[in-house]
């Protein structure tokens, strides 16, 4: 059961497509900012009933897309580039500092729930290197002291 | 003085420019769209042919050509879907003009689906960008609310829906096939083509993939004509387009450049030259796909025919530059990890080319450079050109040879003998 917001989402997007399957995607992301960030079984389920596909179309979806998660991230997700032109103007240093920052690796999500960060490829903000996505905004031309500043007005609205 | 040439980007750098449907159209938005829809279709991909327009998404099609591969009398819909993935590292130009006037392409857009006979367009937008995706679906619902997108745009008769559609993370999906694949609701794996989207493309229908700077590009080509348009660039190079500066220069930025401008003043007059006073070492020219250029390469005009002459690309117009710090096997084997993440794996020589590119690069960095090595890489990058399913194979050899053919002396510096690690 999605929420009645999600579902009015939902129920939107669907209209939008001749064939059912075409929105996929577009719940797939609906479905998962309803749970907390990460797709379940039991989500994966209704989310194929709702498109009219096997939960196995789903699941193989799911797996090719990176933005779709299986493991619950943190409440904040921050996610460093260190593609090229990030790399080229200390994208790698960024995501090492906010590493330590945070004391855990990319890939991983701290004890308490409120951080996890992902390595990313190029999130097309180049020209305004290094760039990070915390959820859904951009942070552009971020120095490690602005990566801390950042983490530490992220833990107080935590 | 190299300075930017303003059409795509004329209210973007007004300071006062208000992105508003209101605000666009007293810049004298819908001008463009109200003249074509008094045309006929055939006449506006005429106007487009004459304009010369190229695509701006990656291989500069003529866009107008494009347009009349469209299957037509097969009693399926039409499709226009504006490709906004823009995923090519060093590519941040689309997003400028979805941000700052969504206006100014969204009138492209229903241009473009005019003329192709295009009912339900659909921009599919890299997940990524959540600010663009919202950018975008509040100026479509300005337009459902002014009455303008729906069952009778400005009283034509046209019927026109657009969708911004979400993609989900995978660089492979801005190949236009790909990106169909993705659109339906399925793994974004490219096609074998034949057939062409032209032929089949969204749900099996006749469909137009396109940029989305190439649709911001019909309002002035309509209002301003075809000539005015082709007057910002040299012969078969039409139009301005949008430089996306990123790298070791002291200003990176999204410039609006005619293509009579040299990679020489983009650099030194818009971009205020290298950090630190540094000297130049190379440039990646046109996406972390095309042929990197040396230092003594970059007095050619940055436009397609420009950068062909060199053995370069302009692809997406984004434009790498480094310092002479740099270390270029480093570069090569970051740029070389990306598109080893990003294969499909579909096709063996780009699954299997790019992880062993990957795994020899590594083995330089680590001090375990040879003759015979670099040889092999050469070889790998040799076996993965033309000989996939789509450009991406094409897209992980050309850094490749590129980079061995332009810098050897830096990758001998990793040979065992001499590297700093094993002396
Ligand atoms: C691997 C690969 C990635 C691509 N990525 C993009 C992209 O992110 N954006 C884009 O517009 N075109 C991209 N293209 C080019 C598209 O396939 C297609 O040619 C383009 O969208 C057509 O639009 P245009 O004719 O307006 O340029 C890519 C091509 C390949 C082979
Ligand atoms: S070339 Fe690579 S990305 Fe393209 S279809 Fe083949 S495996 Fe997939
Ligand atoms: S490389 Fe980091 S945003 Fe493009």
């Amino acid at each position: 059961m999605f929420s009645p917001d999600i579902q009015k989402q939902i129920d939107h997007v669907l209209s939008r497509y001749p064939i059912r399957r075409n929105a996929l995607l577009p719940i797939l992301h609906l479905a998962q900012k309803d749970n907390e960030g990460y797709l379940t079984q039991e989500v994966i389920n209704e989310v194929a009933a709702l498109c009219e596909v096997t939960p196995t179309h789903v699941e193989g979806v799911i797996t090719f897309y990176t933005m779709f998660k299986l493991k619950k991230p943190g409440k904040y997700h921050v996610q460093v580039c260190t593609c090229v032109p990030c790399c080229l103007v200390g994208g790698t240093e960024l995501l090492e500092h906010t590493e330590e920052r945070l004391g855990i690796h990319a890939g991983y999500t701290t004890d308490d729930g409120v951080f996890s960060i992902e390595e990313m490829e190029c999130i097309g903000a180049c020209s305004y290197a290094p760039a990070v996505i915390v959820n859904e905004d951009y942070h552009e031309q971020v120095t490690p002291e602005k990566m801390d500043q950042l983490i530490e007005q992220l833990r107080t609205q935590a | 003085m190299l300075e930017e040439t303003l059409v795509l980007f004329r209210n973007i750098r007004n300071p006062n420019y208000d992105k508003s449907l209101k605000g666009y159209l007293a810049s004298g938005g819908h001008k463009a769209l109200k003249q074509a829809l008094g045309m006929k279709p055939d006449e506006i991909v005429q106007v487009v042919k004459d304009s010369g327009l190229r695509g701006r998404g990656g291989a500069g099609f003529p866009t107008g050509m494009k347009w009349s591969f469209m299957a037509k009398g097969t009693g399926k819909p039409s499709y226009l879907v504006c490709n906004a993935d823009e995923s090519e590292p060093g590519t941040c130009k689309d997003r400028e003009l979805m941000l700052k006037d969504p206006q100014q392409f969204l009138e492209g857009m229903m241009i473009g689906c005019f003329a192709i006979g295009c009912n339900h367009g659909y921009i599919y937008v890299r997940g990524e960008y959540w600010p663009s995706i919202k950018s975008l679906n509040a100026a479509i619902d300005e337009l459902y609310e002014a009455g303008i997108l729906g069952d009778n745009v400005y009283g034509s008769g046209f019927k026109l829906d657009l969708t911004v559609h979400t993609g989900a993370g995978a660089y492979i999906c801005g190949e236009e096939s790909a990106l169909l694949d993705s659109l339906e609701g399925k793994r974004g794996h490219p096609r074998v083509k034949p057939p062409f989207p032209a032929v089949s493309g969204f749900n099996g229908c006749p469909t137009t993939v396109n940029n989305v700077e190439t649709l911001a590009c019909l309002p002035y080509i309509l209002t301003e004509g075809p000539e005015a348009f082709k007057a910002h660039g040299p012969e078969n190079n039409a139009g301005t387009h949008l430089v996306s500066l990123s790298g070791h220069v002291n200003r990176p930025g999204v410039y609006e450049i005619s293509m009579h401008a040299s990679i020489r003043e983009i650099i030194y007059d818009l971009g205020g030259g290298i950090r630190g006073g540094k000297a130049l070492k190379g440039v990646i020219p046109g996406g972390s796909s095309s042929p990197v250029i040396r230092a003594d390469e970059i007095d050619v005009n940055y436009s397609f025919d420009g950068l062909s002459k060199i053995g370069s690309m302009m692809g997406s117009s984004a434009m790498m530059v480094f310092d002479e710090d740099t270390d270029v096997v480093q570069l090569l084997h970051r740029i070389t990890r990306f598109y080893n993440h990003e294969s499909c794996g579909q096709c063996t020589p780009c699954r299997e080319g790019t992880h062993w590119a990957r795994q020899i690069l590594r083995d330089f960095l680590s001090g375990n450079g040879s003759d015979r090595k670099l040889k092999r890489l050469h070889r790998v990058g040799q076996n993965m050109s033309g000989t996939t399913v789509c450009a991406l194979g094409d897209a992980a050899a050309f850094p490749i040879m590129s980079f061995v053919s332009k810098f050897p002396e830096e990758f001998k510096n990793y040979f065992e003998s001499t590297s700093p690690i094993a002396a």
